[in-house]
C-alpha cells in the first residue's frame, strides 16, 4: 500500500507518537490543571511541554499563547467568530479551504464584509490584488500558507506587511505547512497561526492549535466556548488568562501528548530536512506526471514555490474512476474531488469535477513515487 | 532554611515558571498551594528565600503572571 494522502492526514505516525499517547494514559492520566495531585501534575507537564515544543517550532515567544484545539478548523473559527465583529471588514484569497470560507460566509450574515483577492490559475496571488482588496479598511486578513489543492505557497511575509500597513492583523492557515515548511511567526510577522496537529506535525487526529502572536490583544477575542478551566474557579465569568480563556473543558491530553512527540520528531529532524525530502518526492512526481499523455497538472511546476501536494486531471477521464482504480488495483491511496475547497477549484478551473490529489509525506520514498507513477500511467494509457 | 512560595492563576503558568526556574539553575519545587494563601491553582512554586530577587527577576523577564509571592514561616 502506498499512502499519498498526507494533505488530509499524515500516515504512518512515528512510533514515538503512539508510545506517548499510550504512556499518557498509562502513567500520567490525571486531569491537567484541575487537581493538586501527582497524576494531574504529570499530565499538566506533558501538556505544557507540548506547548513549549510548538512555540519553539514556530519561533513564538510565549508558550502560554499556544492554544490547543481539536483541529485547524477549530483554531480558525476561534479567530473568525471571536475576533470579527459586525461592521468589520476581512480580506481573504480565492484559494481558501472551507474551514475559512464557511465561517466567513456565516459571518457575512452577521454584517461582516468579506473581500476575496483573486488568485491566478496556479494558485499564486499577485501582491497588488491583495493590496487592492485591503484598501479602505480591514480589521483582519486570513490567508492559507499553502493551498491544500495545488500546494501553492503564498508569500506570508509580504502579505503580512500589506495587511499591517492597512491596519489589519494577519491570520495564517498553516494546515498544509506546519512541520513541512519553516514557519517563523516573528520573522514572518504572523499575528494568528492556525494549524492541525495531525498532518505535518504527525500527531493524532483531534489535535490542532492556535498560536497567538505578541501583538494580539486577546481581550478583544470572545471564546467560542466558556466553561471550567481549573483556574479562578471562584468566578462564574470566563477568565482572561491564557491559554485558559480558549481552552474550556478537559483537554485531549492523550492527543496532545502524541502531538508533542510528533513535534519533537519534527524538531529533531529539522523542518528544512523534511522539506528537502518532500521536494525530491514532489519533483519526481511532477516530472513523471508531465510525461503521461493527457495529464494536466495544476499549481507551480517549480518545487520552490509549493509544498509536495500535487493536483492533476486527465483529459477525458473522470477523476473518481482514476482514484478508485488507484486504490482498488494498485493500492495507491490519494484523494479525488473538491478537497473541501470549492473556491480553490473555481480558481484553477476544475469546479465541479475536481482533481486527483497526490500528497507525499515524510515517510514516502522514491520507490513509492515510482510505483504510483507507473500505476497512473497504466490506468491512463490502458 | 527559609522558603518562599509563588502562587499562580493557572497551572500552565506554574509549570512554565518551574521550567524556567530550573533552566536558570534555581532550586525549586512544585508543592500543593498552602491553604493559608488563597489561590485557585492547585500548585505553588516553592523556592529558597535567599533566591527571592532572582525568582522575581525571572518571573518579570519571562512575563509570567503570578497571583502572589509569600514567605513561608
Amino acid at each position: 500500500m502506498i499512502y499519498l494522502d498526507n494533505a488530509a492526514t499524515s500516515w504512518p505516525k512515528p512510533p514515538e507518537v503512539i508510545q506517548a499517547i499510550a504512556s499518557y494514559l498509562e502513567v500520567a492520566g490525571g486531569n491537567p490543571g484541575r487537581s493538586g495531585h501527582r497524576l494531574s501534575l504529570a499530565a499538566g507537564r506533558i501538556v505544557y511541554d507540548t506547548r513549549e515544543a510548538v512555540a519553539m517550532l514556530f519561533n513564538a515567544p510565549d508558550p502560554l499563547r499556544v492554544v490547543f484545539t481539536m483541529n485547524a478548523t477549530h483554531a480558525l473559527n476561534i479567530v473568525l467568530h471571536g475576533f470579527l465583529k459586525p461592521g468589520d471588514r476581512v480580506v481573504t484569497t480565492s484559494m481558501e479551504h472551507n474551514s475559512v470560507m464557511r465561517p466567513l460566509r456565516a459571518r457575512e450574515r452577521d454584517g461582516v464584509a468579506v473581500a476575496v483577492a483573486q488568485c491566478e490559475k496556479d494558485g499564486t496571488l499577485p501582491l497588488e490584488r491583495f493590496a487592492a482588496a485591503l484598501s479602505g479598511s480591514a480589521r483582519l486578513a486570513v490567508v492559507t500558507h499553502a493551498s491544500n489543492v495545488t500546494g501553492t505557497l503564498l508569500p506570508i511575509r509580504a502579505l503580512a506587511e500589506l495587511a499591517h500597513s492597512a491596519g489589519a492583523l494577519l491570520l495564517v492557515d498553516a494546515a498544509q505547512t506546519a512541520g513541512a515548511v519553516p514557519v517563523d511567526m516573528q520573522a514572518m510577522d504572523i499575528d494568528f497561526l492556525a494549524c492541525s496537529g495531525h498532518k505535518g506535525l504527525l500527531g493524532p487526529p483531534g489535535t490542532g492549535c492556535l498560536v497567538l502572536g505578541p501583538g494580539v490583544d486577546t481581550s478583544q477575542i470572545k471564546p467560542l466556548m466558556q466553561g471550567g478551566t481549573g483556574s479562578r474557579s471562584e468566578h462564574e465569568e470566563q477568565p482572561e488568562d491564557l491559554p485558559d480563556k480558549f481552552e474550556s473543558g478537559t483537554p485531549n491530553g492523550a492527543g496532545i501528548a502524541g502531538l508533542g512527540a510528533g513535534v519533537h520528531w519534527v524538531l529533531a529532524r529539522g523542518v528544512e530536512a523534511l522539506r528537502a525530502h518532500e521536494m525530491v518526492m514532489a519533483g519526481n512526481l511532477l516530472e513523471g506526471l508531465k510525461n503521461i499523455p493527457g495529464v494536466r497538472i495544476f499549481g507551480p511546476m517549480e518545487t520552490t514555490d509549493r509544498v509536495a501536494t500535487i493536483a492533476f486531471t486527465v483529459e477525458g477521464r473522470r477523476v473518481s474512476e482514476i482514484g478508485w482504480r488507484l486504490d482498488e488495483e494498485y493500492g495507491v491511496l490519494c484523494r479525488v474531488g473538491l478537497h473541501c475547497a470549492p473556491a480553490a477549484h473555481h480558481t484553477i478551473g476544475t469546479f465541479p469535477e475536481g482533481a486527483i490529489r497526490l500528497a507525499p509525506g515524510p515517510f514516502t520514498n522514491q520507490a513509492d513515487v515510482k510505483t504510483a507513477l507507473n500505476a497512473i500511467q497504466r490506468i491512463v494509457t490502458g | 532554611m527559609k522558603f518562599g512560595v509563588v502562587l499562580f492563576h493557572t497551572t500552565s503558568s506554574a509549570i512554565r515558571a518551574e521550567k524556567e526556574a530550573t533552566r536558570s539553575g534555581l532550586s525549586c519545587q512544585m508543592v500543593p498551594t498552602p491553604r493559608q494563601f488563597s489561590s485557585d491553582c492547585g500548585f505553588a512554586l516553592k523556592f529558597d528565600w535567599s533566591d527571592e530577587s532572582q525568582v522575581k527577576t525571572l518571573l518579570a523577564s519571562k512575563q509570567i503572571g503570578i497571583a502572589g509571592l509569600h514567605r513561608l514561616e
